[in-house]
C-alpha cells in the first residue's frame, strides 16, 4: 500500500507546487497579465508537466550511467526516450524534405502538416519499403535454423550476445531480425491483401445496392445487420475453429481460410459506407443523365460512382487496415491465425512472451517481444495518424 | 411516455429478432463442420459401429431443423450441451459422460461472473478517468495539455491489446512489482487479493477504451460551446470550468452515454485476448482454449453468450440515446 501513499503525497506536492508557482510569478514579474489571470488548473498543469519532464530525463540519465552489466530499470524508459526522439527527428526532417521537394502541391500539403502526420507517412513509407525488400534486407532467410539458438539481443558477446545475429536468435535458433523483416512482408502483405479483398466485396456490393435498391438492397442490408450484430473477433474465432478442421494438416490452406474469413467479415463495415456515400450520389442530375444516355450497371458503378466516393473510401480504407492487421495479430496471437513456419509479429510476440519475465536482471532478453508487438503498434498508430489528419482536413474541423 | 414504451417494445422485439437470426447463424456454421461431431469426438479410428452409436446418442441422425431447434430449445433452459473434453476427460475417470462435470452451462458460469467481475473493474476505473480527461480537454483544448492527450489516447487505441499488457506487465509487474501479471483468481478468494490481481488486466482494457470515450465527450462538449446559451453563461462571468461542467456537459450526454455503452460492448470483445495474457479464468480463455481443440459445443455457447451481451448493449446504447434526445423520443 505504500506505493499509493507515494502517489497520493507526490500529487499533493506538485498540487502546492502549482500554488507556489503562481505565488512565485506573481510576485517575481509584478502581477504580469500571464500570471495574474492564470487559473489554478493552468498552472498545476505547467508543474506537473514539468515534473514529468525532470522525472524523464533523470530517468534517462540513470539508464545512461548505469554499468551495462549490471541490471538496470530504467534501460526500458531510455530506450523508449531514445526512440521517441529519434522518429521525432526523422519525422520533422522528413516533413521539411517534403516542403522543399516535389510539386507544388505536395509542397503545399507538407507545409499544413502536423508532426504526427508526417512521422506517419515516413513510417508506412519504411514499412512498405521493408516489406517489398524482405528478401534483400534480411541477413538469414525466415525458416533458416541456425546454429545457435536464444542468443541475446544486442550483439554484445559478453552479455550472450553476436554480432552476426544483432537482435539475436529465438529459442529454436532462427535469427529474430531476419524474423522480422520476413514479418513484415507477410503480416502486412496478408493484413493488405484481406482488407482490398474486403474492400472489394463490400465496395461493389454497396454500390449495386445502392444503385440497384429494391429487394437486393433489403436482402443485403439485413444481412449486414445480422452478421455485424456478432462482435467480429469472436465470429473470426468461431469461423476459424471450422476453417481449421477444413484446412486439416494443410497450413497454408488455413490462412488462405483466414484471409477469406476476414475479408468477409469485414466486408460488413465497408459495405454500410459504400452503400451510404452511393446512395448519396446515385441522386444526383450527373447519374441521371447517365441513365437517360442509356449506360450500363458497370459504368455507372466504375466510372460515376466510385470516383466521387475515393475521399470517404480512402479513409476508411486506412482505418479498415488498421482493424484488420490488429485481427489478424490477435488471431495468430491467439495461436489460430498466421501459420509457422512463415515468420508472423502475433506468433513471435507469444513464443516469445515469456523472456518478458527476466527485464529485472536481462533487460535485452525481455526486449525481443516487445519489439515484434512494438512494430505491429508502430504501423498501426502511424495509419492512425495519418488517417486522423486527413478526417481533420477533410471536415474542416479547425476549431 | 407511452410513445417512450412503444420504442423499447419495438427496439427489444427487433434485439430479440436478431439473436434469432445470430443463433441460427452459429448454428448454421457449425453445421458446415467436415463429418460430424461423433467422428471428432471419437477422433481417426473409430469403428463405424462405435460412430454410430454416438450419433443416436447425441440426435444428430435427425434433420438440422430438428436439431436446430432442439438447441435452440435447451439452449433456453439454460442448458448448453456437454463439452467434449471434459466428456472424455470424465469417460477417462470413470465418471459417467453426462453427469454435471460435463456440462458447458456448469463450466461457463463461474467463468462468466469472472469476466463480468473484469469488465465492471475496467468500467468502473475508464468511465471516470475519460469524462475526466474529455472534460479537461475540452477546457484547455488546442493547448499542449489537449494534444499530448490526444496523441496518447489515440496511441493506446490504436496498439494491440496484447502490446499494451505486455507493457503494464514490463512496468508495473515485472519492473516494479506492484501488481501481479497473472490473475489466477479463484472462487473463495478474499475481495481485496482479487481486486489487485484483476487491476492489471482492467488497466489494459481502460487504455483499450478511455480513447474513443474521452474523444467522444470532449467533441460533444465543443460542439455546445457555440450556441448562444453558452456564450451567455460566459458574458454573465461563470469561470470555463463552471461554464462546461454545469451548462455545458448535460447536454452532451446524450452522445456520451451512446459512446460508454458501444465501449462497454467493445470490451466483451476487448477480453479475449487480455483474458489469455493475463490467464485470467474468464469465458475469453475458455473460449480460445475450446477454439483450439475445436470444443464445438463449448465454442457455440460462448459464441452466443458474446453475441446476446453484444446485442444487448448496443441495444441499452440505443434506447438510452433515444430517450435522451426529445427530437427521437418524438419522431415526426
Amino acid at each position: 500500500m505504500s506505493i499509493w501513499l507515494t502517489l497520493i503525497l507526490g500529487l499533493l506536492a506538485i498540487a502546492a507546487g502549482g500554488w507556489l508557482f503562481r505565488f512565485a510569478g506573481q510576485k517575481i514579474t509584478g502581477d504580469a497579465p500571464r500570471f495574474r489571470d492564470m487559473p489554478y488548473g493552468v498552472a498545476f498543469g505547467y508543474v506537473f508537466g514539468a515534473v514529468i519532464v525532470v522525472w524523464l530525463a533523470w530517468a534517462y540519465w540513470l539508464s545512461r550511467s548505469a554499468d551495462p552489466a549490471v541490471a538496470n530499470k530504467y534501460f526500458f524508459l531510455g530506450k523508449a526516450i531514445e526512440g521517441l526522439i529519434l522518429f521525432a527527428i526523422a519525422a520533422w526532417l522528413f516533413r521539411l524534405l517534403g516542403r522543399s521537394v516535389g510539386t507544388e502541391g505536395t509542397k503545399k500539403l507538407f507545409r499544413s502538416m502536423p508532426l504526427t502526420a508526417s512521422f506517419g507517412i515516413l513510417m508506412i513509407l519504411i514499412y512498405a519499403f521493408v516489406a517489398i525488400f524482405a528478401g534483400a534486407l534480411a541477413p538469414f532467410g525466415q525458416e533458416e535454423v541456425l546454429a545457435q539458438a536464444n542468443v541475446v539481443p544486442g550483439g554484445d558477446p559478453a552479455m550472450g550476445g553476436n554480432p552476426d545475429y544483432p537482435l539475436g536468435t529465438d529459442q529454436i535458433g532462427r535469427d529474430i531480425l531476419s524474423r522480422l523483416i520476413y514479418g513484415a512482408q507477410n503480416t502486412v502483405g496478408i493484413a493488405f491483401i484481406t482488407t482490398c479483398l474486403a474492400f472489394f466485396i463490400g465496395g461493389t456490393l454497396g454500390f449495386l445496392a445502392a444503385t440497384l435498391q429494391g429487394w437486393l438492397d433489403q436482402v443485403l442490408s439485413r444481412a449486414v445487420d445480422v452478421l455485424m450484430a456478432i462482435p467480429s473477433l469472436i465470429f473470426a474465432l468461431l469461423l476459424m475453429t471450422i476453417a481449421s478442421a477444413w484446412a486439416g494438416s494443410e497450413k497454408w490452406l488455413l490462412t488462405v481460410y483466414m484471409v477469406i474469413i476476414i475479408a468477409v467479415i469485414d466486408s460488413t463495415r465497408v459495405f454500410r459506407l459504400a452503400r451510404a456515400v452511393g446512395l448519396n450520389i446515385v441522386v444526383m442530375d450527373y447519374i441521371e443523365a447517365a441513365k437517360l444516355r442509356g449506360e450500363g450497371l458497370g459504368y455507372l458503378i466504375f466510372k460515376e460512382i466510385l470516383p466521387n466516393a475515393t475521399a470517404p473510401l480512402l479513409a476508411e480504407f486506412g482505418l479498415r487496415f488498421c482493424f484488420v492487421f490488429l485481427t489478424i495479430a490477435s488471431l495468430s496471437f491467439l495461436g489460430v491465425g498466421i501459420q509457422p513456419p512463415l515468420a508472423d509479429w502475433g506468433t513471435m510476440v507469444r513464443d516469445l512472451a515469456q523472456f518478458i519475465n527476466f527485464a529485472v536482471f536481462a533487460p535485452q532478453v525481455a526486449s525481443a517481444p516487445l519489439l515484434a508487438a512494438g512494430a505491429i503498434a508502430l504501423l498501426t498508430v502511424a495509419v492512425n495518424f495519418v488517417v486522423d489528419w486527413m478526417l481533420h482536413k477533410s471536415s474542416g474541423l479547425k476549431e | 411516455m407511452t410513445s417512450i414504451l412503444r420504442i423499447i417494445a419495438q427496439r427489444l422485439l427487433l434485439g430479440i429478432l436478431t439473436l434469432f437470426v445470430v443463433s441460427i447463424v452459429i448454428f448454421t456454421a457449425v453445421n458446415m463442420l467436415p463429418g460430424d461431431f461423433a467422428q471428432l469426438i471419437l477422433g481417426q479410428g473409430a469403428t463405424p459401429e462405435a460412430v454410430e452409436a454416438i450419433r443416436k446418442d447425441l440426435g444428430l441422425d435427425q434433420p438440422p431443423i430438428t436439431r436446430y431447434f432442439q438447441w435452440l430449445a435447451s439452449a433456453l433452459q439454460g442448458d448448453l450441451g456437454n463439452s467434449f473434453a471434459q466428456a472424455n476427460f470424465a469417460s477417462f475417470v470413470g465418471a459417467d459422460g453426462s453427469t454435471n462435470m460435463a456440462s458447458v452451462a456448469a463450466q461457463i458460469a463461474p467463468r462468466f461472473e469472472n469476466t463480468l467481475f473484469l469488465a465492471g473493474v475496467t468500467a468502473l476505473i475508464a468511465v471516470p478517468f475519460s469524462l475526466f480527461l474529455g472534460i479537461l480537454a475540452a477546457l484547455y483544448r488546442n493547448s499542449i495539455f489537449d494534444r499530448a492527450t490526444n496523441i496518447l489516447t489515440l496511441s493506446s487505441i490504436s496498439s494491440p491489446e496484447f502490446f499494451l499488457a505486455y507493457i503494464l506487465i514490463l512496468f508495473l509487474a515485472v519492473l516494479n512489482p506492484i501488481l501481479p501479471s497473472l490473475s489466477n483468481i479463484y472462487a473463495d478468494m478474499p475481495f481485496d487479493e482479487r481486486l489487485t490481481r484483476t487491476l492489471l488486466p482492467a488497466l489494459t482494457l481502460t487504455l483499450v477504451v478511455t480513447a474513443h470515450m474521452m474523444r467522444m465527450t470532449r467533441a460533444a462538449i465543443i460542439n455546445l460551446l457555440a450556441s448562444p446559451y453558452i456564450e451567455m453563461a460566459r458574458l454573465k462571468g461563470i469561470s470555463p470550468m463552471r461554464v462546461i461542467v454545469k451548462h455545458a456537459l448535460p447536454n452532451a450526454l446524450a452522445p456520451i452515454i451512446n459512446v460508454v455503452a458501444l465501449n462497454l460492448a467493445y470490451l466483451i470483445t476487448g477480453v479475449v485476448v487480455v483474458e489469455v495474457v493475463f490467464v485470467y479464468p474468464g469465458i475469453g480463455q475458455l473460449f480460445v482454449d475450446s477454439v483450439k481443440i475445436r470444443d464445438i459445443p463449448v465454442v457455440q455457447a460462448c459464441c452466443l453468450i458474446f453475441a446476446t451481451a453484444y446485442i444487448l448493449l448496443n441495444l441499452t446504447a440505443d434506447i438510452l440515446s433515444i430517450i435522451s434526445n426529445p427530437r427521437l423520443r418524438h419522431p415526426k
